[in-house]
């Protein structure tokens, strides 16, 4: 039996079904190696897991090529009907003619959405993670409104408790720093079901280590009513085909 | 005392007043707000089901959790669902709060694992229109008790996201009307306040008759954005933190207590503030006698002090203080003063040390050696 090696990340995130999964990062340590590894995670061979990607600050050749190099091959698993790609670079979600508003063009984009999960078959729909990869570009393309990514969102975590399966957003903390009051962020915190932080260590820049992630993951009633709420904090190195963790202070 | 705002809850309206009001009010270092929102509410499920007290049903205004989640969650907490039809109705503010499944066709599957919940909820599609939104909750709530003198509960588990859709005028209008409307005996709902500014949050205190607010065991250092660094606080604050009660009586006089409270699988545990704490404050602080803290103005005179030693950096010759006074000195001291010496630098304004002897024998500062009279 082929059992890949649960690294510290797997064990602190647990399953994430139903959960909303929100990943804060900043200028000098990115975290979307976390992405490529949910990505990873849920495509893998071991999982049936059906993942519908909202792209708004990558094309789909660059996940590609990422993913390629983790063993993961996006194209293949675009054709079994697997990987929902949705290219929203170019998209324009508001339109410049007053017609249509921002809000109009998250309701067509959560339609479509509608449309493949309701195209599953029923067995699939509980495994569904919807991912965004940059809310913040998502709030660019919705000319600024904050008040349509919240409402976006919301109908996505609805989704979650009704048919079960999970959201995972990517937002950059640092540019809501000036900011008296991070409305949006805040928000999404709490509505977080699991909070994923990647910062630089506090010591600066290292060779061995690139940063570090806490992961605090609140309360989770799954259906037996079982309850985990847990703080972890490890480092990472990113490495050309995979990540390594490990606890601080157990690397020389 | 947490206990005795679900008493006071459930005690209802005076005949002749506005319902009881209760807020309750956290903040993202301490999100515990919906865990006090969910145990207020299945204590006041418990109260309805025993038809003891003066309301008889219950309308749950659902923005940020599911109607599926609340059964769940009295049936967790041993709260009888079987015959919820009879005292609880939920408002679903939460599936489709803008009506935008309706544009894009309902996808069909969702349905299904409602079914317990669909019974007891009815939908709102458009939370923007505050109006219906009124007459939508009473109607749930006239359902459940009929119309006359019997009264209901409402209880409401997102502020924040009304506001979101609606001004705080038209909210707070909406609360008013609920809270002085005949039927209603109580009502509560949870705000997270620091996602609006502050006077939305005091508008909404203004409107209550108890507040509770949750706050952190320790409060970060730097500001409303918790502080990631120091991992074991944060560690604290993740199961952990106190409970301040506010209550406000009809002839203006107000009750402050304040407790912990503690997550655990069951729910929330209240507990009354540790003894460890209380233990050190009755010990040490009353019988303190100075005052160890500055004052911002004692803070910002001590650092414009130069201090003798310090290297001013700014083109003059530098003076090293050699113990001795220095002309100026002696010259500014032409008129003693009794109590003190001061040590002022060239650049005066800027900060002086005042040295207060502590008796009259101690003699000024000399050259005569301290261990004179030492006889070994």
């Amino acid at each position: 039996m082929e059992i890949e090696a649960r690294n510290l990340l797997d064990e602190a995130l647990g399953t994430l079904k139903g959960g909303m999964v929100v990943v804060q990062d900043s200028v000098q340590t990115s975290a979307s190696f976390v992405l490529h590894h949910l990505l990873k995670r849920s495509l893998s061979l071991h999982s049936s897991d059906v993942v519908v990607f909202l792209a708004f600050s990558h094309p789909f050749s660059h996940y590609d090529r990422i993913l390629r190099k983790l063993g993961c091959n996006l194209a293949v698993q675009r054709d079994k009907n697997r990987f929902f790609f949705f290219d929203m670079l170019m998209t324009e979600i508001a339109d410049g003619d007053g017609e249509k508003t921002s809000g109009d063009g998250l309701v067509a984009l959560y339609g479509k959405i509608q449309k493949v999960l309701s195209a599953l078959p029923q067995e699939l729909k509980k495994s569904v993670t919807i991912m965004i990869d940059d809310v913040s570009l998502m709030e660019v393309a919705a000319k600024c409104s904050t008040d349509h990514v919240l409402d976006f969102v919301h109908y996505c975590r609805a989704l979650t408790s009704e048919i079960g399966c999970s959201l995972v957003v990517l937002d950059h903390e640092d540019i809501y720093l000036g900011t008296e009051r991070p409305t949006f962020i805040l928000q999404l915190e709490y509505l977080a079901t699991v909070l994923i932080k990647a910062e630089p260590l506090a010591t600066g820049l290292a060779t061995d280590v690139h940063g570090q992630l806490t992961v605090l993951n609140r309360d989770v009633y799954d259906g037996q009513g079982i309850y985990r709420k847990k703080i972890c904090n490890f480092q990472f190195k990113v490495k050309e085909s995979s990540i390594e963790y490990f606890y601080p202070g157990s690397r020389t | 005392m947490a206990e005795s705002i679900c008493r006071a809850l459930r005690d209802g309206a005076l005949e002749g007043e506005h319902a009881a009001a209760l807020t309750i009010k956290d903040s993202i270092a301490s999100p515990f707000g919906f865990d006090v929102f969910a145990h207020v509410f299945s204590k006041l499920s418990s109260y309805i089901l025993a038809s003891k007290y003066q309301s008889r049903g219950l309308v749950l205004v659902a923005f940020s959790r599911s109607p599926s989640f609340y059964v769940d969650l009295l049936k967790r907490r041993g709260v009888d669902v079987a015959s919820s039809h009879n005292w609880i109705q939920i408002l679903d503010c939460y599936t489709d709060p803008l009506g935008w499944k309706d544009g894009v066709g309902e996808c069909g599957s969702g349905t299904k694992s409602l079914n317990e919940a669909s019974q007891i909820a009815s939908f709102c599609k458009n939370v923007k229109d505050v109006e219906t939104f009124f007459s939508m909750v009473v109607e749930l709530g006239t359902g459940l008790v009929g119309r006359g003198k019997v009264r209901f509960c409402v209880a409401i588990d997102s502020v924040s996201e009304m506001l979101r859709h609606a001004s705080i005028s038209s909210v707070a209008g909406l609360l008013s009307k609920l809270r002085s409307h005949d039927q209603v005996s109580s009502i509560f709902w949870l705000l997270h306040s620091d996602l609006h500014e502050d006077r939305v949050t005091a508008v909404l205190e203004y409107m209550s008759s108890m507040v509770a607010s949750i706050e952190p065991l320790n409060q970060y250092a730097n500001g409303q954005r918790g502080n990631w660094n120091n991992l074991s606080l944060l560690e604290q604050n993740c199961t952990r933190g106190k409970f301040h009660i506010r209550f406000k009586r009809r002839n203006g006089r107000v009750r402050v207590a304040c407790e912990e409270f503690c997550i655990e699988q069951s729910g929330i545990i209240f507990t009354s503030i540790s003894s460890e704490d209380e233990k050190i404050n009755q010990s040490l602080l009353p019988k303190l006698q100075f005052n160890l803290q500055l004052s911002e103005k004692e803070r910002i005179d001590r650092a414009k002090v130069v201090l003798p030693f310090e290297h001013q950096g700014n083109g003059k010759p530098i003076q090293i203080y050699d113990g001795r006074r220095s002309q100026e000195d002696s010259v500014t001291e032409a008129v003693p003063i009794s109590t003190s010496k001061s040590q002022t630098n060239e650049e005066t304004g800027k900060g002086e040390i005042i040295y207060f002897r502590d008796s009259e024998d101690e003699m000024p500062d000399s050259d005569e050696d301290p261990d004179d009279d030492l006889d070994i």
